[in-house]
């Protein structure tokens, strides 16, 4: 009887269903935390027995991030820097990935190998001198004082998302273009980067969700009210005698849906830029 | 006046590989042209000269009558269909077949009337708003055929267009290709290491081995009188048997092996180069259709051989057989397994599909002397006049 099908129900009971399931739990648990804890009344985040849902229902911990404390403009700046920085990184890093990957060049290999010794460089190392720089050309608390740092740490791997995605491009395609009569940067811009898309977008949202977390140079370089980021000015919500969990919580939750928003949506390209070069054809 | 004209062609790479040597080629105007070589042999290399795909060493390309060697693709005129389409993936059927015509800034309402022109002549009227990759295989061919016919070129170059698609829609594109090349009547050319399309498509083939050009004739010519051995093995399938024998004195007859076949005096005038090899080796080619079984009654020269395999084809059968004599293999002419697989004195023969043969018969084939070939053993040239 140990091969009787299983009907209903029952067939998606197996060890692979139970260890998915325990796996999810496991990751979606604190994020359930979160949400579910942001939307409690402040006076309950911490009860004990902690409530499992929030009842009731407040928005309070969300109106105290924007008018308590000044989420609005660490958002805004967060906005501004994440989207300059992924702007530079996707413009540069679309050409270099593209002479990289697709031009003869000389010094290829030892180019890249340097873009990946510097795409695993720790920020850190860097930061004190970085700073004495930027405190010496007066970029300390400007937006240009992040977005570059930045750009030059996103900018290597995202230049090798980019070389291997151009890789996998038939060469065929500017050949064909050049014989058609396109020029060079005409070939680029409407045969080759539209097939190179996936690889834009994932590049992209792997350079956006960097900038939007990094937390050490922005609290380095940016302390002014005024220029600070998210991850900065969550970390000083609050002061010497308290910490405002229930505030931190909606301000965390606010922060993460652009994050979830881009992935949700550009999803499919970001899976299909991730495999590109694994599979020929 | 030639449409094509390569003149002295030579391609070296960087690194010093030569990879055409001195082809000197004239295509005229609405002629179909064939490239055709084993892989390697150069063919590719040089249709990308053509195209401006490739710089040339040296030598002189002529595109209408006019020097073409330091002109960029676009300046030359030509419309190339890659053996991978190249399709552009993100653009409809239509945006595909028009790109050419709107990067040359052509009036919408012309461009859209071209574009509608090809898809009738090629049948993609109704795929137009497709993209490529929702078409089979063949109407992606046509597609890329399509992006070429409408620009209108003096020439149009073909690398391997075929080589993607399986066998029996190869055969219907063969003809379909050779239509449409027909129907516009511009000079083409075509490059294929299939020698089966290379004689049914070609008006003439170029027949390539290692950079250098063996020859150049009409299909027919190639498969009657080819200029060496190599042509001799490449052209034809199955393969042209090709022994080493030797003329014994007076050139009256030959050996082959242990056999020996008369040389009846028409042949020996038919080939007076003969004369001078009395008494010497040569290489002989035989057809296998000019090796069929002997009937009772015949008079002619015969070779018996052991039968070692027969392929029944339906309307024919395709003998394998075995004599004591050398089989002489091209080098090149055949795919490397292919030429290993090959044994030391086997040869085919084409026999009628009703006559009782089977594996292990000693056969005797009555030889079509008359279209026997032969060979200078050393340079492998054709012994001719």
């Amino acid at each position: 009887m140990r091969n009787r099908k299983r009907v209903g129900w029952h067939k998606y009971i197996n060890g692979v269903t139970i260890a998915t399931l325990v796996t999810a739990i496991f990751v979606l648990l604190p994020l359930y935390w979160l949400v579910a804890s942001s939307f409690k009344s402040p006076n309950d985040v911490g009860n004990s027995p902690p409530q499992l849902f929030p009842n009731p229902i407040s928005g309070a911990n969300y109106s105290n991030a924007f008018v308590g404390y000044d989420f609005g403009i660490y958002f805004r700046n967060s906005i501004i820097v994440t989207l300059c920085t992924t702007a530079l990184v996707l413009v540069l890093g679309t050409l270099a990935g593209y002479a990289l990957g697709r031009l003869p060049m000389r010094g290829k290999f030892t180019t890249l190998v340097v873009l990946l010794i510097i795409s695993v460089f720790p920020a850190v190392a860097v930061l004190a001198p970085l700073y004495l720089l930027m405190r010496e050309i007066g970029w300390l608390n400007s937006y240009q004082g992040l977005i570059l740092p930045y750009t030059a740490f996103n900018l290597p791997f995202a230049i090798w998302i980019l070389r291997n995605y151009m890789l996998g491009i038939p060469k065929e395609m500017e050949e064909t273009g050049r014989i058609d009569g396109a020029s060079p940067l005409r070939t680029v811009w409407t045969i080759i980067l539209p097939q190179a898309l996936p690889g834009v977008f994932t590049a992209g949202i792997f350079c956006f969700t960097a900038c939007w977390t990094e937390f050490l140079m922005a609290l380095t370089f940016n302390d002014a009210n005024n220029y600070r980021t998210i991850p900065v000015g969550i970390a000083e919500f609050g002061g010497n005698f308290q910490v405002p969990y229930g505030t931190i919580f909606a301000a965390s939750v606010v922060a993460v849906v652009p994050i979830g928003i881009l992935v949700f949506i550009f999803r499919k390209f970001v899976i299909s830029g991730l495999t590109s070069g694994a599979v020929k054809g | 006046m030639a449409t094509v004209s390569l003149e002295n062609i030579n391609k070296v790479y960087e690194n010093g590989f030569h990879a055409v040597k001195d082809l000197s080629v004239d295509i005229a105007e609405g002629e179909f042209m064939i490239l055709v070589g084993p892989s390697g042999c150069g063919k590719s290399t040089a249709l990308r000269m053509i195209a401006g795909l490739e710089d040339i060493t040296s030598g002189i390309l002529r595109i209408g009558g006019k020097e073409a060697n330091d002109e960029t693709p676009k300046e030359r005129d030509i419309a190339m269909v890659f053996q991978n389409y190249a399709l552009y993936p993100h653009m409809t059927v239509a945006e595909n077949i028009g790109f050419a015509l709107k990067l040359r800034k052509t009036p919408k309402e012309e461009l859209n009337a071209k574009v509608k022109e090809a898809a009738d002549i090629l049948g993609l009227t109704e795929w137009l708003d497709r993209k490529p990759g929702q078409l089979s295989g063949g109407q992606r061919q046509r597609v890329a055929m399509g992006r070429a016919i409408v620009r209108e070129p003096s020439v149009f170059l073909m690398d391997e267009p075929l080589s993607n698609l399986d066998a029996k829609l190869r055969v219907q594109m063969r003809a379909e290709v050779s239509r449409i090349q027909r129907r516009i009547g511009v000079a083409t050319v075509y490059v294929t290491h299939d020698q089966v399309e290379a004689m049914t498509m070609g008006d003439r083939v170029t027949v390539l081995r290692d950079g250098i050009l063996q020859q150049c004739d009409t299909p027919q010519n190639l498969y009657d009188n080819p200029d060496n051995v190599f042509v001799a093995a490449f052209i034809g399938s199955p393969s042209q048997n090709l022994y080493d024998a030797a003329l014994t004195e007076g050139a009256r007859s030959i050996k082959l092996g242990s056999q020996e076949i008369p040389l009846p005096e028409a042949v020996r005038q038919k080939r007076p180069g003969l004369a001078s090899y009395a008494g010497k080796d040569v290489v002989v080619g035989m057809r296998p259709e000019h090796l069929p079984a002997a009937k009772p009654g015949d008079t002619g020269p015969t070779l018996v051989g052991d039968v070692d395999l027969i392929e029944a084809l339906g309307s024919e059968q395709v003998v394998h057989f075995t004599i004591d004599a050398h089989r002489v293999i091209a080098e090149g002419a055949l795919e490397k397994d292919e030429a290993e697989a090959v044994g030391a004195g086997e040869g085919v023969s084409r026999v009628d599909a009703k006559y009782p043969v089977k594996v292990g018969d000693r056969v005797t084939f009555a030889i079509d002397i008359e279209d026997m070939q032969f060979f200078d053993t050393q340079t492998g040239l054709a012994i001719r006049g």
